[in-house]
């Protein structure tokens, strides 16, 4: 009897690359197969859209009629759902047209917007459906998902670290730029997963790996205003890959107002 | 006889390539009736929530179009940026740009080859099936996929929406002994990357000789990457900024991609394209190698540029060694920018073909318009013309499956990226 763990990986609105990390895995995934079965992976080359399966990696957001359709189906058909990426715990970058008006964008790009048929925004699969695990990162990694793999073989559930950016500096004995440099670091509001790898290079996180826990949003925009951003930029340091995660939404949206008051 | 015979295919999900996209495939009396590339990922209409960012942020944010040629995006960003405000960035700069861009060539390469093209040659549904029968090919192309990305680290930390590029240059350069490191890594695979060329041509490809035009990028001293003017194998030759005059976009009903046409006819860009335009400019070895294959660039035989691909692995893996010899830490790691008012262009190879944007930006540096015109969506009329092309040579009374296989093999050969086409969607309607 074939044990191995049944796995799909479904696109929805992405760019494809955080099912990347699976085929940047090399050697290390070949290693998995004796344990893993891929049933639906498009890019792979298995097509299997709707058998059941242990394990689904869902990459993308929801920004059709039919990913809403979809994404049951995938729900009904899988034992455990992992959200994978900023586009599937978040919206994506794609969810600032949640804030505008979509149907005038929709004209803006097509010469024949009805043929298009998008919703009017781009949601989290937790927006549409329970979701087992979220696993942000903008894109996500290697390990993360390799990870979750071994945690799925072994039935349990995946750590997921929860620190924020700052600790893994520490950790890393990273120089701090926003103490030092002055620069507008997102580091104290984001998740880690990442490994610090804006700071390493000097320069401030942008919050790709999306809100950790229990951020101060609010306090972080006021020392960049202290620092000499205006409100418009501060707006979009949290209006920016995760967008519409509800923390970073409020904190940017209070920022633009502030523009909108002075413009 | 075939003449009352009528076949209807429909492939609803593409396997191997990146993106989703459809086949649809109608064939009444022994001829094409319909024959449509559908494209239906949602539109991510990037074009339009750019308006207003700073161009600072423009590398981080045009990255997330595509998660396997971000490097091309942030590269044709910065060269907008730089053109607009009059930044020289410097030699170092140039040189890692361009170290930068061959680690992309060379991983997207890499995976393209072996996880979506070679299961076709040689007969699997996939390349985790090739893993027994043919492990040695598997295991060489992984590792070149992973030299690319390791590439890619060096100077931008992680490979999928590197952070290290900036307007002006990198946010920090590499330590000497991490570039040393790293260097000797790529010189050791040079045999690989030459054994591909060899195993790439020796794959049963099918036959096939089409005319087509060719469009790329050409430099007056290198193989195009990062710089150059736009030139045709029927003899356009333009500055990047005149692109609009001589391009233009059209929207199908079933496409969410748009189809680019060059003076009203597809035209081909991507590896093929550039190796028809650049042959003369390859390196000696990779010129040797390809020599002993016995295939001559330009071809018309489509299929070829799964060959072009391997070259070009081999091109930018030796490409990478040069400029990485001698290698120091420069003082200034990017030249300061100082916005300025007007339209930038910018156009780079990316690997699937020339990527083209334009941006309008304020006094400020903010951006007012934004065009993005990918490669796929630039391919997507030459594809269905191959496609018909192809499945007519191969005959029309041929068993469905056979009829399927052959289509998936013609739009794989282009290495078609679905999530770039859709993610761009432009702005094609007449403003105010």
């Amino acid at each position: 009897m074939d044990t191995r763990l049944r796995v799909a990986v479904h696109k929805f609105s992405s760019c494809d690359g955080c099912q990347l990390a699976f085929l940047n895995s090399g050697a290390d995934l070949l290693r998995l197969m004796p344990r893993v079965e891929f049933v639906h992976f498009a890019e792979a080359g298995f097509i299997a859209p709707d058998a059941p399966v242990d394990v689904a990696f869902v990459e993308g957001s929801i920004s059709t009629p039919q990913d809403v359709e979809r994404i049951e189906r995938v729900r009904a058909n899988s034992r455990y759902l992992v959200a994978i990426g900023a586009c599937a715990t978040a919206g994506g970058l794609q969810a600032l047209r949640n804030d505008a008006d979509a149907a005038a964008w929709m004209a803006a790009v097509y010469p024949r917007p009805a043929e298009i048929g998008a919703l009017p925004v781009s949601s989290a699969i937790a927006s549409h459906v329970p979701v087992d695990e979220e696993v942000w990162g903008c894109p996500v990694n290697e390990w993360q998902l390799l990870h979750v793999l071994q945690a799925r073989i072994f039935g349990v559930r995946p750590a997921i670290e929860n620190d924020k950016v700052c600790l893994e500096c520490k950790r890393r004995q990273a120089v701090c730029v926003l103490v030092a440099q002055g620069a507008p670091c997102m580091g104290p509001v984001t998740h880690t997963g990442c490994g610090a790898l804006c700071p390493r290079v000097r320069r401030a996180c942008y919050a790709c790996y999306g809100p950790a826990e229990n951020p101060n949003a609010q306090a972080l925009a006021a020392r960049f205003a202290q620092l000499g951003l205006a409100p418009a930029a501060i707006a979009r340091r949290f209006l920016s890959i995760n967008n519409a995660a509800p923390v970073f939404h409020e904190a940017g949206i209070v920022w633009r107002e502030r523009h909108d008051d002075h413009a | 006889m075939t003449t009352t015979r009528e076949v209807r295919l429909c492939v609803p999900i593409l396997a191997r390539v990146e993106g989703e996209g459809a086949l649809d495939l109608v064939v009444q009396d022994g001829r094409i009736e319909t024959l449509r590339l559908r494209i239906f990922e949602p539109p991510r209409m990037f074009e339009k929530f750019l308006e207003g960012r700073e161009y600072s942020e423009l590398p981080d944010l045009v990255a997330r179009i595509c998660g396997i040629c971000p490097v091309a995006y942030q590269m044709s960003a910065v060269q907008a940026i730089e053109g607009l405000f009059g930044i020289d960035p410097g030699p170092w700069v140039r040189a890692m740009r361009r170290v930068f861009y061959c680690g992309e060539w060379i991983q997207s390469h890499a995976l393209h080859i072996h996880w979506l093209a070679a299961p076709d040659f040689l007969g699997y549904e996939s390349a985790v099936g090739m893993a027994q029968a043919h492990a040695g090919v598997l295991q060489r192309g992984l590792a070149l996929q992973g030299l690319g990305n390791a590439i890619i680290k060096l100077l931008g930390a992680r490979s999928v929406h590197p952070v290290g590029a900036r307007a002006g240059g990198f946010y920090a350069a590499p330590p000497a002994e991490e570039v040393a490191a790293l260097r000797a890594r790529l010189v050791a695979a040079l045999p690989d990357a030459e054994a591909l060329i060899a195993w790439a041509a020796s794959l049963p490809l099918p036959a096939s000789d089409q005319d087509f035009i060719s469009v790329s990028l050409r430099h007056p001293l290198d193989y195009p990457m990062n710089e150059g003017r736009i030139v045709a194998s029927h003899g356009l030759d333009i500055p990047v900024s005149e692109y609009e005059t001589h391009f233009a976009e059209r929207q199908v009903a079933y496409s969410t991609a748009l189809f680019a046409d060059l003076h009203g006819r597809p035209y081909l860009v991507g590896p093929l394209a550039r190796m028809n335009l650049n042959a003369d400019r390859l390196h000696p070895p990779v010129r040797a190698a390809l020599a002993r294959t016995g295939i001559v660039f330009p071809s018309r035989n489509m299929f070829h540029s799964v060959v072009a691909r391997a070259a070009e692995i081999h091109q930018a893996l030796l490409e990478a060694i040069g400029l990485l010899a001698g290698y120091r830490r420069p003082a200034e790691t990017a030249a300061a920018a100082v916005p300025r008012s007007g339209t930038g262009f910018g156009a780079t190879e990316a690997p699937r073909g020339l990527l083209w944007h334009r941006y309008e930006f304020d006094d400020e540096g903010c951006v007012r318009r934004a065009r993005i015109v990918p490669p796929t969506s630039q391919n997507q009329g030459r594809m269905e013309e191959d496609l018909r092309g192809a499945l007519e040579a191969l005959g029309l009374d041929k068993e469905e499956e056979a009829l399927r296989r052959r289509a998936e093999m013609v739009i794989r050969n282009y290495d078609p990226c679905i999530s770039c086409a859709t993610h761009f969607l432009r702005v094609r309607v007449a403003r105010p």
